[in-house]
């Protein structure tokens, strides 16, 4: 394998697919190395894929993409232990073709790619781990995979390795991960025949809804909790910052707080008769904006996971994979065409165009989210308590009148956070969000 | 939090894997360090597929064919820095069906 290609793409995930076709389809040599059996057996998320970021890549993608359902509901959960307050948003708007967003499942979604991927002329290469990326003094050269004679050279290396970006910090591009900037999240599919899920969720067929939840759920950690429909199959799960997970007086469980989600009385009937069929664990990187690396150098450049390219507030993270991989090889496509050599300075517009998408004006504009709610729990503890004690109240008839209700709801709160403490949290939340 | 009995093990059942016998690609560097200086043990329990298990004795076990990769031990384990950590030769550990 003692070959030289343009461009060496690491993992056949989002970012990395996107790169790879994206640099094989303008002619450039490519080579593929994904460490899995085949792409997609590794990888795992919800999963929602946002069409607009693959538009960009494959227009056509809807001829043969293996899509679940097109999402045309999405529920926002508040819980308690019995109870959730929640809003829902359904728009026959959803229902106009192109659909915005779909469920997908990865092990189908990431195959697909791949074939597009060799389709446009790369060499995709499976069971294959890279070991190391190979250098010239500061110059990367190439990678050392575990294959007898495993070394292979390119002009640029693309890391699309994912989330623990061992690549990139085995050669010191940058440090540690920190545990209070990725969240563990767990899920497992549920089977049921498709009426099953069209009846309880109120949907037509390839129709689809996401529930987003939040609150006792997370047991007093910074997380989310979700549940996807897929077209034969409910996607569950539950995610908390690994830094919380480390420091829970409880010591819970990820897999505990999936069942104890899965019991909740809200919860258990969607679910009600699903055949499990896996369970799934990985990590997100939800650092946002300031835990983002340095993302080019000589001869090398980080995309989707491995750079921290999530939207955690959204929900957001294969679209900024896809956007990232496309951009750093439209970066190697220039540094190619001007031939004058593929040190950081070459591929420098990757990070000049980064910044000018919608994948670094977003991370900017939440740069202070993550602190905000690591400091402050209350939003995944009290709030919730409070919102759903108050919606309790004001709608169980019991004889009290509503005056003497809505006093009792504003004393609970004041007891809870102070006014001050109200005052303070909406600051901090108006200016988390603005 | 009240407490729920899971069994992870027969999650993990339903999971597809092809195990590196004798290689395991998660290793504990110095036993005595878990067992002595760490007062925590947090792998013992955050671990999604309960790969580490705290015995009576104080020690820390570590058996990695129900691995899901996650990389989560090695990142909580930042006082010690006592995972060893990479990810498995190329085609084996978890194979996700769906993922």
């Amino acid at each position: 394998m003692s070959e030289k290609f343009d461009v060496i793409v690491v993992g056949a995930g989002p970012s990395g697919n996107a790169a790879a076709y994206t640099a094989a389809k303008a002619g450039l040599s490519v080579l593929q190395i994904e460490r899995g059996e085949y792409p997609g057996s590794k990888n795992v998320q919800g999963a929602i894929l946002y069409a607009n970021a693959l538009e960009q890549i494959i227009p056509d993608f809807r001829e043969d993409a293996p899509l679940e359902r097109h999402i045309i509901e999405q529920r926002m959960w508040v819980l308690d232990e019995e109870s959730f307050v929640g809003t829902h948003f359904r728009s026959d708007d959803y229902n106009k073709p192109p659909y915005n967003r779909y469920t997908i499942i990865r092990a189908q979604f990431d195959k697909w790619f791949s074939s597009k991927v060799k389709e446009a002329g790369a060499l995709v290469i499976c069971e294959t781990t890279v070991e190391c990326l190979l250098m010239d003094g500061d110059q990367v050269v190439g990678v050392r995979c575990d294959r007898q004679g495993g070394e292979v050279f390119a002009d640029v290396v693309i890391l699309a390795d994912g989330v623990n970006s061992t690549l990139a910090r085995k050669a010191g591009f940058h440090g540690e991960i920190q545990a209070g900037n990725v969240a563990l999240a767990v899920k497992e599919i549920l089977f049921m025949p498709q009426e099953t899920i069209e009846a309880r969720f109120n949907i037509k067929e390839e129709e689809g809804v996401v529930i987003e939840m939040f609150g006792k759920i997370t047991d007093g950690m910074m997380g989310t909790g979700f549940l996807y429909t897929n077209k034969d199959s409910i996607t569950l799960g539950v995610g908390c910052m690994l830094s919380d997970f480390k420091e829970n007086p409880n010591r819970t469980s990820p897999y505990t707080l999936l069942e104890k989600m899965k019991a909740h009385p809200s919860v258990a009937p969607l679910i009600a008769g699903g055949e499990m069929k896996e369970y799934c664990a990985h990590l997100i990187p939800e650092g946002g904006f300031y835990a983002v690396p340095k993302v080019h150098g000589n001869g090398w450049m980080i995309v989707g996971d491995s750079g921290g390219f999530v939207n955690a507030v959204h929900r957001e993270g294969s679209n900024l994979a896809m956007t990232t991989g496309r951009l750093a090889a439209e970066a190697a496509i220039a540094a190619k065409a001007a031939g004058k050599g593929f040190k950081a300075k070459q591929l420098a517009s990757y990070k000049q165009a980064l910044d000018e998408s919608f994948v670094m004006k977003d991370l900017h504009k939440y740069r202070d989210m993550p602190q905000v709610f690591h400091q402050n729990n209350q939003f995944f503890t009290t709030y919730p308590e409070l919102i759903n004690q108050a919606a309790r109240s004001m709608i169980t008839v019991d004889g009290i009148d509503k005056k003497t209700k809505e006093k009792e709801i504003f004393s609970n709160f004041r007891k809870s956070r102070s006014l001050t403490g109200l005052a303070g949290d909406a600051l901090k939340l108006w200016r988390a969000f603005r | 939090m009240s407490t729920v009995a899971v069994n992870v093990e027969e999650k993990l059942f339903q999971n597809r894997y092809k195990v590196d016998h004798g290689r395991p690609h998660i290793k504990i560097r110095q036993p005595d360090l878990c067992r002595n200086e760490c007062k925590s043990q947090s792998c013992t329990y955050v671990c999604p597929a309960s790969c580490y298990k705290a015995e009576g004795n104080g020690a820390v076990t570590l058996i990695t064919d129900g691995c899901l990769e996650c990389g989560s031990c090695r990142i909580i384990c930042t006082e010690l820095s006592n995972v060893e950590w990479e990810y498995p030769r190329g085609g084996h550990g978890i194979l996700f069906k769906f993922g």
